[in-house]
């Protein structure tokens, strides 16, 4: 029977100690214990909750590179369009300036050879002229050489300048 | 970290075997002693379940190896006494009057003048509550040094073995029960109860060990502490759920008002009953298996008694767990219906 009847002095010391227990525990080690236990949690959390977010800048940061890479890609192209372009336009205008300096030229040469043309031609003529005279000359002079011939041509003048 | 707490659990594993065959030994020296006096065969079931003024150890042959242990009385007229329990025997282990008092057959002290006194001896149990207090202090005072030293590091060494069972505690025992926001406030009660009860468990089950947890003052004392705890924090919900139930015709409150008082009560006297019941009808079973060796007579029995003891001792170290868990559950629930905020 005084197994289920509780005893004064074991109750007296359970309760001592117990509440000892419980003090000194509740004090030098629960409190510390748990803290340290919710501390490591919220850092743990906190640390996943930093690597997630640069995890994140990370992402971020590379769509931005890649939009910069995208953007210097269209700005190139852009560039070595224009440049290809310029260079068009500046083969295209050195033809045309060239075809015109051609021209020009041709035009300037075709006058040049007309205005050659033209002087040979006169020293042509004066040199004609020339011979002309003098081969007039050599044939009077063999022409006119007896007073026959020269009486002869007189009369020929005289004849042609007959009063008309 | 696995593979560390794989070979603590083997090592663990390979003391317990140890440790219950030893138990085993020193039961049937218990058995061995009482077996010459001729008061029955299962009378020293009851001498290991009881508490005592001496601990006894082992009897070899006729040498009782006991440990004496201080006797401390208070009468009003003799004032304190204080004596070791040795001065209760003469060299043949008779028992002899001291001081005035006598130890009685069932090991009580009494006084030849049968004056009133109050005996606050350090018995066995008690004995056995101050080791384990030094114990509790020991392991879990270094552990809270680390979480000191060490702030947000993984646990090491003793610290992380015991910190998934303060975990255990906090987060499938005092959160479900009481509450993210209730729980901090006792969480300190909920875990000392806990390592308390389970400690003396652990250590009721060493070989020649007090069964402390198996001992109705001590199932008393930690059933008052829940019954406190939990009525000086009950909240007008929980006084106007016995004094007014709710929805409850008034005419029934005559009959429904003492039911809830009486109620208040038969929570942790189930408390009480149910750790004390299965710590000592554990140490009973053990204990009666050993004991049927000596009952059959025939050293034949143990092939059959020894391996099923251990078995039973291995439950046991289940069982310690288990009733620690379930003491400190039934504890948080209770707290928990009485600070609730509505039901």
């Amino acid at each position: 029977m005084d197994l289920i009847i509780p005893e004064a002095g074991l109750v007296i010391w359970q309760t001592v100690v117990f509440l000892v227990v419980l003090f000194v525990l509740g004090k030098f080690a629960w409190k510390p214990i748990l803290n340290g236990l919710k501390e490591r949690e919220s850092s743990i959390e906190n640390a996943l909750e930093s690597a997630k977010q640069a995890k994140e800048e990370m992402a971020r940061l590379k769509a931005d590179n890649e939009k910069l890479l995208e953007e210097a890609r269209a700005e190139r192209d852009k560039i070595l369009k224009d440049a290809v372009k310029a260079a068009n336009e500046i083969k295209e205008s050195a033809k045309e300036d060239a075809l015109k300096i051609g021209e020009k030229m041709i035009e300037e040469a075709k006058a040049t050879i007309i205005a050659e043309k033209k002087a040979a031609l006169k020293e042509v003529k004066s040199q004609v002229a020339t011979l002309s005279l003098q081969v007039a000359e050599k044939l009077l002079r063999k022409n006119l050489e007896g007073e026959a011939a020269q009486k002869d041509l007189v009369n020929d003048y005289v004849e042609s300048i007959k009063l008309n | 970290m696995a593979n560390i707490a794989m070979r603590g659990l083997n090592k663990l594993l390979k003391i317990t075997f140890l440790l219950s065959i030893l138990v085993t030994f020193s039961n049937a020296g218990a058995f061995a002693s009482s077996e010459e006096s001729e008061g029955g065969k299962t009378d020293y079931i009851m001498e290991h379940i009881k508490d005592a003024h001496d601990w006894h150890l082992a009897t070899i042959g006729h040498t009782h190896v006991t440990i004496p242990l201080p006797i401390i009385l208070y009468s009003q007229e003799k004032g304190l006494d204080i004596f070791m329990s040795s001065n209760f025997y003469d060299e043949h282990h008779n028992h002899v009057a001291y001081n005035g008092y006598q130890l009685n057959s069932h090991g009580k002290i009494e006084a030849l003048d049968g004056n009133s006194f109050l005996d606050i001896s350090i018995t066995k149990n008690t004995a056995s509550l101050l080791i384990s207090a030094i114990l509790l202090f020991a392991i879990f005072l270094s552990v809270a040094k680390r979480y000191k030293q060490a702030p947000n590091t993984a646990p090491k060494g003793l610290q992380s073995f015991i910190e998934p069972i303060i975990l255990f505690v906090r987060d499938d025992i005092a959160i479900p029960n009481l509450g993210e926001k209730k729980h901090a406030k006792f969480m300190p009660y909920l875990l000392t109860v806990f390592f308390f009860i389970w400690i003396n468990n652990l250590m009721g089950l060493l070989p020649g060990a007090a069964n402390l947890t198996g001992n109705i003052s001590v199932t008393f004392v930690l059933a008052v502490f829940t019954l406190i705890i939990t009525n000086v924090n009950g909240n007008k919900h929980y006084w106007g759920h016995i004094f007014n139930m709710p929805g409850l015709p008034k005419v029934l409150l005559p009959i429904m008002v003492p039911i809830e008082i009486i109620g208040i009560f038969t929570k942790p006297f189930a408390l009480m009953v149910r750790l004390f019941a299965n710590i000592t009808a554990g140490h009973i079973i053990i204990l009666s298996i050993i004991g049927l060796i000596f009952i059959f007579g025939s050293s034949l029995t143990g092939i059959i008694s020894v391996p099923f003891a251990t078995a039973m001792n291995f439950l046991e170290l289940l069982v310690a767990f288990i009733q620690a868990y379930v003491f400190t559950l039934l504890s948080a629930i209770f707290i928990g219906q009485a600070v609730a905020d509505d039901h």
